[in-house]
């Protein structure tokens, strides 16, 4: 669908040269919601634009559908923008239009007849839940409401694609779960593949299929994001996760706990259908030992299951070792280092 | 040697009607020279969406050079020009060049800084959904800025009323020739009175209008 071929993008400021994409190569499939999280600065904003030539890449190619955009004409390229609705932090709509002109203007561009554009601008206004919106002007709407006007008007022309640059970041938490369940649905009913980037990862862990993670202009790791949570290999992404799940006690927490004099903590993972199963409870049954549960939680990601626990073991010391070996067996299991951050 | 009023009255009548069009015929003209060249400037500038080095650093360098001149020095130096184009160099008609001139170069920074303020990511938005440059220029650009350029050529009309009445000194006819040759010349204090209340009027009539339709447009 959308396929970034070892892309690079240098600017030039004055005499220096700023790498903001460094040899990125990415596939996102037909119907992904794919986010790429990154902090400020990553250069995920720039990939971004990428995707519709905003920004034309340095090196490599990008290709949609297969097509090589950067060998496109300036007349195929705006054929080729229409197919691709974007949305923006800012909103950026139109203030000297109406709500309804907003939502008609790339339909205009398209030389679509004046009935049908305004057919589709009541469709699209009932979609987003704006039907009597239509004749406002944007500086009379809320945040919320703006971004559902930006997303009606990204989709007037049937795009396949739509690019969200950071769609939800001027936007307060009950808004953004809006504008979020709107995009899933959008997703869901069009078939309309998201391609979006955020600092946020609530965004990534509530509506995306896959993730990328930025840092200096490069991806450093890329995956499912079930794959990505519950496995994450870089410290960047472990920081984002941690930003939203909590998955060790505080550090002074940890410190308390063994100033107490607790055991060894381990900490185990589960993932989909071995989070159904009471393996701790077996197993420890087994070797004649108990065992204690310092921290945790099991949450829903993708509709999958995914607990994160920290427990300690009490018994005969070869029977914990005996049974940490097969619980390794069954599930991850590693102990809790001093203090991991 | 005060003027008899009951036969100059019609004088003032005619010359008001002068100013008032060599106010409104520049203002037209240099309206369309001016945002023309506003837009130009705004559109060429770096990494905007007709970048041309080019074309914006010579349209600034005449700009700058021009606008200084104050304008009855201006006026005097391109007389000869004036007299090439208009065919005479006394008159309405022969104000009305010279203060279009300098009223478009005004107007094209009036426009440009008006452009300057446009959100940038509105422009990025009609690129994204495949606006052509000119589709951008007529449908984001001067939309976008209409409210605010209203104001601002509110701004020039009122200095063309002042501008008209310089152009009166030197034979252009119109409200400032009257106060010059009869207020300041005759020392009738009567006249000059009159016509500079009739100037008040008009800058506040402009003044007012250009508010109106501004505030119309940016539905405040």
């Amino acid at each position: 669908m959308i396929e970034f071929k070892q892309v690079s993008k240098t600017f030039r400021l004055g005499k220096r040269e700023v790498h903001a994409v460094k040899d990125v190569s990415l596939k996102v499939e037909q119907g992904d919601i794919y986010g790429i999280i990154g902090f400020s600065g990553a250069g995920k904003s720039t990939l971004l634009r990428l995707v519709n030539l905003l920004e034309r890449p340095s090196e490599g190619s990008i290709e949609i559908q297969g097509v090589d955009v950067t060998s496109l004409s300036a007349k195929e390229l705006r054929k080729q923008r229409r197919n691709i609705g974007m949305i923006f932090q800012n909103f950026n709509l139109f203030n000297s239009r109406t709500v309804a002109g907003n939502i008609a203007y790339p339909l205009k561009l398209a030389g679509t007849p004046k009935h049908e554009i305004n057919t589709r601008v009541e469709e699209l206004l009932r979609f987003v839940g704006l039907a009597d919106k239509a004749k406002d002007y944007p500086d009379q709407l809320s945040g919320g409401q703006k971004q559902r006007v930006g997303i009606a008007r990204a989709l007037a022309t049937n795009p396949d694609i739509l690019i969200c640059d950071e769609a939800t970041s001027a936007l307060d938490p009950d808004t953004t779960a809006d504008v979020l369940r709107l995009l899933k649905q959008v997703n869901r009913e069009f078939g309309i593949t998201i391609l979006l980037i955020t600092h946020e990862m609530e965004v990534i862990q509530s509506v995306c299929t896959k993730v990328a993670v930025m840092e200096n202009g490069e991806v450093i790791e890329s995956g499912g994001v079930f794959e990505v949570f519950t496995d994450p290999q870089h410290t960047t992404t472990k920081r984002f996760i941690h930003s939203v799940q909590q998955d060790l006690p505080s550090p002074n927490v940890l410190a308390e706990w063994r100033e107490s004099g607790g055991g060894s903590l381990y900490r185990l993972k589960f993932k989909g259908p071995v989070a159904n199963e009471p393996v701790l409870s077996t197993v420890t049954a087994k070797h004649g030992i108990t065992f204690n549960i310092v921290y945790g939680s099991v949450r829903e990601l993708e509709e999958r299951l995914f607990g994160n626990l920290i427990v300690s073991f009490l018994g005969d010391p070869a029977a914990v070792e005996a049974a940490i070996r097969e619980i390794a067996t069954l599930t991850d299991i590693e102990e809790v280092q001093e203090i991991e951050r | 040697m005060n003027v008899d009023w009951t036969t100059f009255w019609p004088r003032i009548i005619e010359a008001t009607g002068q100013t008032i069009t060599m106010v409104i015929a520049t203002l037209i003209f240099g309206s369309i020279l001016g945002i023309i060249m506003g837009l130009l400037l705004f559109v060429t500038r770096q990494n905007n969406i007709l970048e041309n080095k080019f074309v914006f650093n010579l349209l600034n360098i005449v700009i700058n050079i021009i606008r200084p001149v104050p304008f009855i020095i201006f006026l005097v130096a391109i007389s000869q020009l004036t007299r090439l184009v208009v065919g005479t160099t006394i008159g309405t008609a022969a104000a009305i060049f010279p203060m279009t001139i300098v009223a478009s170069f005004t107007i094209a920074r009036v426009v440009e800084n008006n452009l300057v303020s446009i959100d940038p990511g509105v422009i990025e938005a009609a690129q994204a959904m495949g606006a052509s440059p000119l589709r951008i220029i007529f449908t984001v650009l001067i939309p976008e800025a209409l409210g605010p350029l209203v104001l601002g050529l509110t701004f020039v009309t009122v200095t063309l009323i002042d501008f008209s009445a310089v152009a009166g000194t030197v034979g252009g006819g119109g409200l400032g020739h009257i106060a010059m040759t009869y207020g300041y010349q005759r020392f009738d204090a009567s006249v000059m009175i009159v016509t500079v209340l009739i100037l008040i009027v008009l800058v506040q009539l402009a003044q007012w209008l250009g508010n109106t339709l501004s505030r119309k447009i940016m539905r405040r």
